[in-house]
C-alpha cells in the first residue's frame, strides 16, 4: 500500500495544472508590473490599476458589461426555472421530447451561429442594435444552462412536499413560494451565477449583436488587443478573472450546501 | 357482505358498528365514483361509506386503485364519474387546500427547510390562526407525538421513527375532519411499526378523529382498523371487520390476500341449510362446513381453510369427514408458532400452523413423517367464486 500520489501523479497534475494555468497567472503578475512593456518586468506597481480607473471607455465597457450581465442573467434565470417547471412538472405531453431537446439545442449550437442569427433577426425585426439586443441575446445563450441547472434541481425535489403545503391548506401558488422555491433556491441563484458569467465573458454573440454605445468589456479588450496590449488590459482582465472565479466558487458553494441540506 | 346472522365471527367484540346504524349519516361518501388514467381504470365504480370517528383501511396490492380512491378525497385527482361527499357535502371541484380533511404522506413530505416546530404549524398559519393559539397548538402536538425537546431540528436531523411523528402532528394540528395515512409506517423496521400500530389506534381513540389508512400491509389493516376494505383491480372485493374479513372471505381473492389459506377444489353434494358437504378427490371422507349461505347441489365451491384451523395427527384419527392425509414436506419454525407443509398424494402441499404453547412436545413431529389432518366444519369457509 502505498500512501499519498506518486511522483508520476504530481507530475502529471503540475503539468496539467501548469497548462491551465500558467498563461492566466501570468497576465495576473504582469498586470502588477511597472513597466510599459508587456513582456519586460519592471519591478511591482499598481500603476496600471490606478490609470485603468482614468481610462473612461474601459470603464464604460466594464459597466455596459455588468448590467447587460446582470439583466440578461436574471431574465434568463426566470425563463429557464419555469421552462424546467414545465419540462419537469407538465408530465408527458405532446412534442415533450422535441421541447426538451430544443431547450438544450443551444448549449451545443456554434456561438457564430447563434450570433449571426440573432444579428439577422433583430435586422429583420428592425430593432435598433445596442444595450437591448446584446442581452436578449445574452438571455438566448444562458437560457438553456439556468434550465439545465434548476431541472436537475426539481427531478430530485419531491413533488409530495408541494402537495403537503397544499393539503395543509396553501392555495398553490402559496405552496410554490413557501415550500418549493426555498428548497430550489440554490439551484435558482446557481443558475443566475452560471448565467451572470457566461454573459460577462462572451464576445462572439455580443461582437455580432452589439450597436453604437453597447460595447461591452470582452469586445474593448479584444480591438485593444489589435492595436497593442497595454498592461491596462491586464489589469482589467485580472479583474474580470476574479469577478468570474468568485462566480464559480460562490455556484460551488451553493451546491455543496445544498447536497449536505437536501439528504 | 355482511357478517353472517347465527355464526358469531372471530374473537373480537366490538360495540362501535355506525354502518350497521341505517339511519347513521356517513361522514365520507363514495358515490359510484370512477377514475381513469389513460385507457386503464384505476378506481372502477366504487362506492363506499365511511363513518366518523372511524378507523377504516383501504387494503391491496400496489395498483389497485387504493391510493387513488385517497388522493381523490384529498382533492390531489378529480374523479371522472361519480361523487365524493363529505359530510353531505360534494367535494367535486374542490382544490385541495380548502378541503377540510389531511393526508400523511408516504415519504412524510416533511419540509426540509423548516423546523420540526414550524412544519407542525404550517396548517395552521394557512388558516391565519393568532400567533399563541398555534404556538399553543404545536406544543401541544409536540407534546402528543412524544417530540417536545426536538421542536427547532430539522428534519434531516431526525430519525425515521422521528419524522413519521411530526409528519403525523403536523397532520393533525389543524384538527382536519378526517385524516388521511398513506402507507404511514411502510418506512419503519418491523419492531418500530408494531410499536406505531398501537400508538396511532391509541392517537385515533384519543382525539376521536376518522382515520383513512391506505396500506398494501395486512397486518397493519387488521389491528389498525374497525373495518378493511379489501381492494382489487379497482373495485372493492370485500368490506367488513377484521374478523369478518379474516374468518369470513367472500372470495378465494380474499381469502387468499388476508393471510394463508388452503383451498380445496369440490363439488357440492348436500346442503341441507345448516351444513353443507362437498366432494373432493383429495378428502377420501368428503369435507363438511357450516354454512348460513345457500350453495347450489352439484356446483363446484372452493373450501377455505386456514392453517391454524388445521390439526395435525401423528396417529390416524377414526374415519370421516375433512380429513386428510400425507406426509410432512417442510417445518418452518416461527418460535411462536411452527408451520407444517403436508403433501398429499395427489402432490399438493397444504399448510398446516401450530402454536407453540408449551416449550416441551412429547413426540415432535419430523420430516417425512406420514400425518393426518383434520378440521372442525365451523372452520371451513364455503366459497363459490
Amino acid at each position: 500500500m502505498r500512501r499519498g500520489p506518486s511522483p508520476f501523479n504530481i507530475a502529471a497534475i503540475t503539468l496539467g495544472m501548469g497548462f491551465l494555468y500558467l498563461p492566466i497567472v501570468l497576465l495576473v503578475i504582469y498586470s502588477f508590473n511597472d513597466s510599459r512593456l508587456v513582456t519586460v518586468w519592471g519591478g511591482f506597481s499598481t500603476r496600471w490599476y490606478a490609470s485603468l480607473f482614468q481610462n473612461q471607455q474601459l470603464l464604460a465597457a466594464a459597466w455596459v458589461t455588468l448590467r447587460v450581465a446582470f439583466v440578461s442573467a436574471t431574465l434568463a434565470t426566470i425563463l429557464g426555472a419555469l421552462a424546467a417547471l414545465g419540462l419537469v412538472r407538465a408530465g408527458r405531453f405532446r412534442g415533450r421530447t422535441l421541447f426538451s431537446s430544443m431547450t438544450y439545442a443551444p448549449l451545443v449550437m456554434p456561438e457564430v451561429i447563434l450570433g449571426l442569427s440573432l444579428l439577422l433577426l433583430f435586422v429583420s425585426v428592425g430593432l435598433p442594435r445596442g444595450f437591448w439586443t446584446v442581452t436578449i441575446a445574452h438571455t438566448t445563450l444562458t437560457l438553456c444552462y439556468a434550465t439545465v441547472v434548476v431541472q436537475a434541481r426539481l427531478v430530485s425535489f419531491d413533488e409530495a412536499l408541494e402537495e403537503a403545503a397544499r393539503d395543509l391548506g396553501a392555495p398553490p401558488w402559496k405552496a410554490f413560494v413557501l415550500v418549493t422555491l426555498p428548497n430550489i433556491a440554490p439551484a435558482v441563484a446557481a443558475a443566475w451565477m452560471l448565467a451572470f458569467t457566461l454573459s460577462l465573458d462572451d464576445l462572439v454573440i455580443a461582437s455580432f449583436t452589439t450597436g453604437p454605445g453597447a460595447t461591452t468589456l470582452p469586445i474593448r479588450i479584444y480591438s485593444a488587443v489589435r492595436l497593442g496590449v497595454s498592461p491596462e488590459i491586464n489589469a482589467i482582465s485580472t479583474l474580470l478573472i476574479g469577478l468570474v472565479a468568485t462566480g464559480v466558487i460562490a455556484v460551488y458553494l451553493l451546491n455543496m450546501r445544498r447536497r449536505t441540506a437536501g439528504a | 357482505m355482511n357478517a353472517k346472522p347465527r355464526l358469531n365471527i372471530g374473537a373480537v367484540r366490538s360495540s362501535f358498528a355506525p354502518w350497521a346504524d341505517p339511519l347513521a349519516k356517513p361522514l365520507v361518501r363514495f358515490d359510484q365514483v370512477t377514475k381513469r388514467f389513460g385507457g386503464e381504470t384505476a378506481v372502477d365504480a366504487v362506492s363506499l361509506d365511511i363513518y366518523e370517528g372511524e378507523f377504516f383501511a383501504l387494503l391491496g396490492p400496489s395498483g389497485c386503485g387504493k391510493t387513488t380512491l385517497m388522493r381523490m378525497l384529498a382533492g390531489f385527482e378529480e374523479p371522472d364519474a361519480g361523487r365524493i361527499t363529505l359530510a353531505g357535502q360534494d367535494l367535486a371541484g374542490q382544490p385541495p387546500h380548502l378541503r377540510p380533511v389531511n393526508m400523511m404522506f408516504q415519504s412524510y413530505a416533511l419540509f426540509p427547510h423548516l423546523s420540526v416546530a414550524q412544519n407542525i404549524a404550517f396548517g395552521l398559519r394557512q388558516q391565519k390562526r393568532p400567533k399563541d393559539e398555534v404556538a399553543a397548538r404545536v406544543d401541544e402536538m409536540l407534546a402528543l407525538v412524544r417530540l417536545e425537546g426536538l421542536a427547532h431540528r430539522k428534519p434531516h436531523q431526525l430519525s425515521g421513527g422521528q419524522r413519521q411523528r411530526v409528519a403525523l402532528a403536523r397532520a393533525i394540528a389543524p384538527k382536519p375532519k378526517m385524516l388521511l395515512l398513506d402507507e404511514p409506517l411502510g418506512a419503519l423496521d418491523r419492531k418500530l411499526r408494531e410499536e406505531t400500530q398501537f400508538e396511532l389506534m391509541a392517537l385515533q381513540q384519543r382525539l376521536g378523529m376518522t382515520f383513512l389508512i391506505v396500506t398494501h400491509d395486512q397486518e397493519e389493516a387488521m389491528i389498525t382498523a374497525d373495518r378493511i376494505a379489501v381492494m382489487r383491480a379497482g373495485q372493492l372485493a370485500q368490506i367488513g371487520r377484521p374478523a369478518e374479513v379474516y374468518e369470513a372471505p367472500n372470495s378465494r381473492y380474499v381469502a387468499d390476500f388476508i393471510g394463508d389459506v388452503n383451498l380445496f377444489e369440490a363439488r357440492v353434494t348436500e346442503d341441507d341449510g345448516d351444513i353443507i358437504r362437498l366432494a373432493s378427490p383429495e378428502a377420501p371422507g368428503g369435507l363438511e362446513a357450516i354454512e348460513d349461505d345457500e350453495v347450489p347441489v352439484g356446483s363446484t365451491a372452493w373450501l377455505a381453510v386456514r392453517p391454524e384451523k388445521m390439526r395435525v395427527h401423528l396417529d390416524p384419527p377414526p374415519p370421516g369427514p375433512n380429513r386428510l392425509e400425507g406426509q410432512v414436506a417442510d417445518i418452518g419454525y416461527l418460535g411462536d408458532w411452527t408451520t407444517y407443509l403436508v403433501e398429499l398424494p395427489g402432490g399438493r402441499t397444504i399448510r398446516a400452523a401450530r402454536a407453540n404453547a408449551s416449550r416441551v412436545v412429547d413426540r415432535p413431529v419430523d420430516w417425512d413423517d406420514k400425518v393426518w389432518l383434520t378440521f372442525a366444519p365451523d372452520s371451513a369457509v364455503v366459497l363459490t367464486r
